[in-house]
């Protein structure tokens, strides 16, 4: 591992010290990636992760910074502090963004407990979703308790950010649609909890039923009274939310029943639950050892990500833009295809010189 | 991979004028100069503004003030981002200040400010300039 520049020792010198401004700096180092910021999170990660993190995912408007916000709010009753990453698209048009999530969460902006992080998409080569993850990590290593990552839609983007959170929490609203359309939108796949917020609104009950039916259909009928696994009562959260009444679950493969809930995350109606339910997916991954499971996923993940983009790098900066261009002139005029043209570069980059010079 | 620099710009309401129809127009046609913008709502305080500025490490805060209270919340802005050891962020902003008082805070250290009427471009303009200048902070 490349050394610190004596700039980016001192940066992490105020990070240990828990400098805020030192955090904001190096998440910006990171997302910009600059000079030697894997160096960087290598030093920070060395050090080891321990963060409990939460995904929040779900359609545009779903109330997700509404929860982050009274999530935040509970665990900071309870002493922890948070750090949050909050993702809103970047316009394909002008590469700008507007990033309104902390427009929930101002009963927070004061609070020295709390690090609201707004990043945008920035729709840079296939980089998105790793950059994300390397930001919860250095919320992760800059030492809060808990860090929560709010993510909107459910595309391949947000399926890979949720893949680096322990739980992963999809937001509904009455107006989503049915219960068969989250089944089709693989909505089933990705949640450890279901939320519809909104509750106050007409057909949340119906939405509700159509969940937990789906769910208790792909389980099967037979699936429904099986006992909690590894002696941990999985289901303890929700239960106590409807007290008499069992709620259908689907169990996932590991064994998990994914609960829904009905939030107000306006008024913080439900949220409690809410908190309760990841707790106990919480203790569900650590009893049956799936957060091992998740964490050297999420290992061999990182590492392929970084192989990838190092290798992307070092290859895009080989192939020049004048050879490039060459190459394109010919490719117009016939005398190649982009295929000849790639193969001729992916040579070069292997032979180790750059592309050789030559007709493609 | 990204060889450009995003610029990253707070536009922040403080005080308690009752709409933001304006910071909203700005923080659009903020975006749609490539610019990463962070928008917070009505009534920030200045605490609540330094604060978010240093967690989003934003290059720029640009304040909507029409409530005349410009003289005391730029300065004490200001202030509060030079105690955080962010005096590095430019300040700079518009709404219905008078040129003297425009003059007086800038030789406080304050950036341009945009009296109404002022096309949207031309703070783009301004802040694009100013961003030039600056060199990569670690
Ligand atoms: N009626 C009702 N409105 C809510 C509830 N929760 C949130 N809202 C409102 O829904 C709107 C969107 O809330 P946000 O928290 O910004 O939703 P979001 O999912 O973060 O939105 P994006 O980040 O823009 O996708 C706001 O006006 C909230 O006040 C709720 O439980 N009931
Ligand atoms: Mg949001």
């Amino acid at each position: 591992m490349e050394g610190l520049s004596p700039q980016l020792r001192d940066l992490l010198k105020r990070f240990d010290q828990g400098q805020k401004l030192a955090l904001a700096r190096a998440i910006s180092i990171v997302e910009n990636e600059r000079d030697g910021f894997q160096a960087l999170l290598h030093a920070v990660l060395a050090r080891g992760l321990r963060s409990e993190r939460l995904g929040i995912t779900g359609p545009p408007g779903a109330g997700k910074s509404s929860l982050v916000a009274e999530l935040a709010n509970h665990y900071r009753a309870q002493g922890d502090e948070v750090g949050v990453v909050a993702v809103d698209p970047s316009s394909p048009y002008s590469g700008g963004a507007l990033l309104g999530d902390r427009i929930r969460m101002n009963d927070l902006a004061t609070d020295p407990g709390i690090f609201i992080r707004s990043m945008a998409t920035r729709g840079s080569l296939g980089g998105l979703a790793t950059t994300t993850k390397e930001v919860i990590d250095l919320m992760d290593g800059f030492g809060f308790p808990r860090v929560m990552v709010e993510t909107v839609g459910v595309g391949q983007t947000e399926l890979e950010v949720t893949s680096a959170t322990d739980t992963v929490v999809v937001v509904l609203v009455p107006e989503s649609g049915d219960g068969v359309q989250a089944m089709k939108a693989g909505l089933m796949e990705i949640a450890d909890v279901f939320v519809v917020n909104k509750a106050d609104r007409p057909g949340a009950d119906r939405l509700l039923k159509e969940l937990r039916m789906a769910i208790h259909l792909r389980a099967g009928e037979a699936m429904k009274d099986i006992p909690a696994h590894h002696g941990v009562d999985m289901g303890a959260a929700v239960r106590e939310g409807a007290p008499g009444k069992k709620p259908r679950r689907w169990e996932k493969p590991e064994g998990w029943q994914i609960p829904v809930l009905a939030t107000e995350a306006h008024s913080g109606k439900g949220v409690t639950e809410l908190a309760d339910a990841v707790e106990a997916h919480r203790a569900h991954l650590l009893a049956s050892g799936e957060l091992e499971v998740r964490r050297r996923k999420r290992a061999e993940i990182r590492v392929r990500d970084v192989v990838s983009r190092e290798l992307r790098r070092v290859a895009w900066r080989a192939v020049a833009g004048e050879e490039l261009a060459r190459g394109l002139d010919r490719i117009t005029e016939g005398a190649a295809t982009p295929y000849s043209l790639a193969q001729r570069f992916v040579e070069g980059i292997l032979g180790g010189g750059g592309p050789k010079r030559g007709t493609p | 991979m990204t060889d450009e620099r995003k610029i990253r710009v707070l536009v922040a309401k403080p005080g308690l004028d009752g709409h933001d129809r304006g910071a909203k127009v700005i923080a659009s046609s903020f975006r749609d100069a490539g610019f990463e913008v962070i928008y917070t709502g009505l009534h920030q305080t200045p605490e609540m503004i330094v604060n978010a500025a240093i967690q989003e490490d934003v290059d720029v805060v640009a304040m909507s003030i029409l409530s005349g209270a410009h003289m005391t919340l730029f300065p004490r802005v200001k202030d509060l981002l030079r105690e955080a050891g962010a005096d590095h962020i430019l300040l700079t902003g518009g709404g219905i200040i008078p040129e003297d008082d425009a003059k007086a805070l800038e030789e406080q250290g304050i950036g341009k400010l945009f009296g109404p009427g002022t096309p949207t471009s031309a703070a783009v303009a301004y802040i694009k300039e100013w961003f030039e200048t600056q060199g990569e902070r670690v």
